[in-house]
């Protein structure tokens, strides 16, 4: 009896460590975002490869009804060409006073077809709409309705090159924000461009905003300017925050 | 008094993996507690449902750091043309921490615990620790001798250590709640608070009524763990430190 647990015991230690480098193999591979040699990261790295490995794929997150609309904060740039804020977008301040008929959303990097989209453009392809939860990595939520047409459609227009990897979006507030082609092709992902029923408010990402449901809300980024999709994954420097934020 | 049982003199030791996984179990739990109340810092309130925001009534705020303030809002516009229809309103003042650090901390230390939590589970299983050390004997629990046991350690009149996992009633009761309730309810409640999580089991969502009841849920149950935790270490000083923790540790 005494033996036959001893040998459970082993095996039990032998199977969960087994396990635990099964799942730390895959850091090895240069498939993966970079760690900057921080050990905060490989966590945030050991998160990805988890969620990527052992979630079952494309999963829609939960979407709700018009009543459950809520209030809905705005935080970080709230208008990009706010003279008073330290940082100030002339050109988007140009766009906005001619109500965005002059924006242009551009796709290019590893693309057959590299082109811009107008906003009436972006607005011709069968449009998604959804009610979902924006999750804060601060910790508030917000229930609100996103229109737009989904980031797999103009990334199937433009005909991704096989080699793809990953979907960059740079942003008229200078932010910069990347997610892996799971992500991108999400039927949820969408470039947004209507808010609760009518245009996207400015404070909330006008003209148009990436709505990312399954990360935490930082990576759906506002004010969209341009985006490039690349082989690479295009290190931004580690400026704290994860960069893979699904949890 | 409190009878401890009599077992085979090999088992009256605590075992190695036990000891590994208590201390590892011990710092995550720590690093998980102090980056808990970091991310906590960057938004103290609390609410119940799907929903909670500045905008939004909350069950309650605590007062630890200046973001539970309100005010440094603006530009307040109703998203409907109702009564009572939800607003936005553009935030115009920066929060007093960032999370950024805290959340990946938590994560990294939530690995830990999980893993490890994961070892400790099955080992205890198969080893039979569970079964002869931690869950009370169905003949061993009377509610008289479980409210003796509880007066007693209130009134410091704490059973003398053995060193070993020959546990107390009390003892008995309070690990298998902390072991088998507490940290899988702040495991799952912390899962309930991802998004790619939920996507993939909306059940999660169901059974903690929403994303903030969980992170509420989330709060108490380790607001609970850290009162445990003080709890113990009193206990241990109070049955002879030095014996107990060598027991824990180095000690055969």
């Amino acid at each position: 009896m005494k033996k036959n647990q001893l040998i459970n015991r082993r095996h039990a230690i032998i199977t969960g460590l087994t396990s635990l480098t099964g799942l730390l193999l895959p850091g090895c591979s240069k498939k993966l975002p970079p760690t900057y040699g921080n050990i905060l990261r490989m966590g945030d790295v050991l998160t990805y490869v988890a969620h990527r490995t052992l979630l079952p794929g494309q999963s829609l997150a939960r979407e709700y009804q018009y009543g459950d609309i809520s209030s809905f904060p705005a935080i970080g740039t709230t208008n990009p060409a706010d003279p008073a804020k330290p940082f100030c977008n002339e050109a988007y301040g140009r766009l906005l006073s001619g109500a965005f008929t002059n924006w242009a959303l551009s796709i290019e990097g590893r693309v057959a077809r590299p082109r811009s989209y107008s906003l009436a453009d972006l607005q011709r392809f069968p449009p998604r709409t959804q009610i979902t939860r924006h999750t804060c990595e601060e910790g508030w939520t917000a229930i609100g309705q996103w229109t737009g047409v989904p980031l797999s459609r103009v990334l199937n227009s433009v005909g991704i090159l096989p080699s793809a990897r990953f979907v960059n979006f740079y942003a008229y507030d200078d932010y910069m924000e990347s997610i892996d082609m799971f992500d991108a092709f999400h039927p949820q992902t969408i470039l947004a461009y209507g808010m609760n029923g009518r245009d996207l408010p400015v404070p909330h990402g006008a003209p148009l905003r990436l709505r990312v449901e399954t990360q935490i809300g930082y990576k759906s980024l506002k004010f969209l300017k341009r985006i490039v999709v690349t082989d690479e994954f295009v290190d931004k420097g580690d400026n704290g925050w994860a960069w893979y934020t699904g949890i | 008094m409190i009878s401890h049982h009599t077992l085979n003199p090999k088992n009256s030791r605590h075992k190695r993996w036990v000891k590994g996984t208590h201390w590892i179990i011990t710092m995550s739990f720590l690093a998980l507690a102090f980056s808990g109340f970091v991310i906590l810092m960057a938004h103290p309130r609390l609410y119940w449902g799907e929903v909670g925001n500045d905008l939004t009534p909350a069950l309650f705020e605590l007062p630890i750091s200046r973001n539970y303030q309100h005010g440094g809002w603006e530009k307040k516009s109703p998203f409907f043309d109702s009564t009572g229809s939800p607003v936005s309103m553009s935030r115009n003042f920066a929060t007093f921490n960032k999370n950024s650090w805290g959340r990946s901390l938590h994560f990294l230390a939530a690995w830990f615990l999980v893993l490890t939590g994961a070892v400790y589970l099955l080992a205890g299983i198969f080893t039979g620790h569970f079964r002869s050390h931690l869950w009370p004997r169905v003949n061993e629990f009377r509610l008289r001798l479980f409210w003796r046991d509880l007066i007693n350690h209130l009134r410091m009149r704490i059973p003398s250590a053995t060193y070993g996992p020959q546990y107390g009633l009390l003892q008995k009761c309070t690990y298998s709640v902390v072991i088998f309730f507490l940290l899988p309810l702040t495991v799952l409640t912390g899962l309930t608070m991802s998004p790619a999580i939920t996507a993939a089991y909306p059940f999660l969502l169901k059974i903690f009524f929403g994303a903030q009841s969980a992170r509420t849920i989330h709060f108490f149950a380790s607001a609970i763990l850290v009162l445990f935790l003080l709890v113990h270490v009193v206990m241990v000083i109070k049955s002879g430190f030095k014996k107990q923790i060598r027991a824990m540790t180095i000690g055969k």
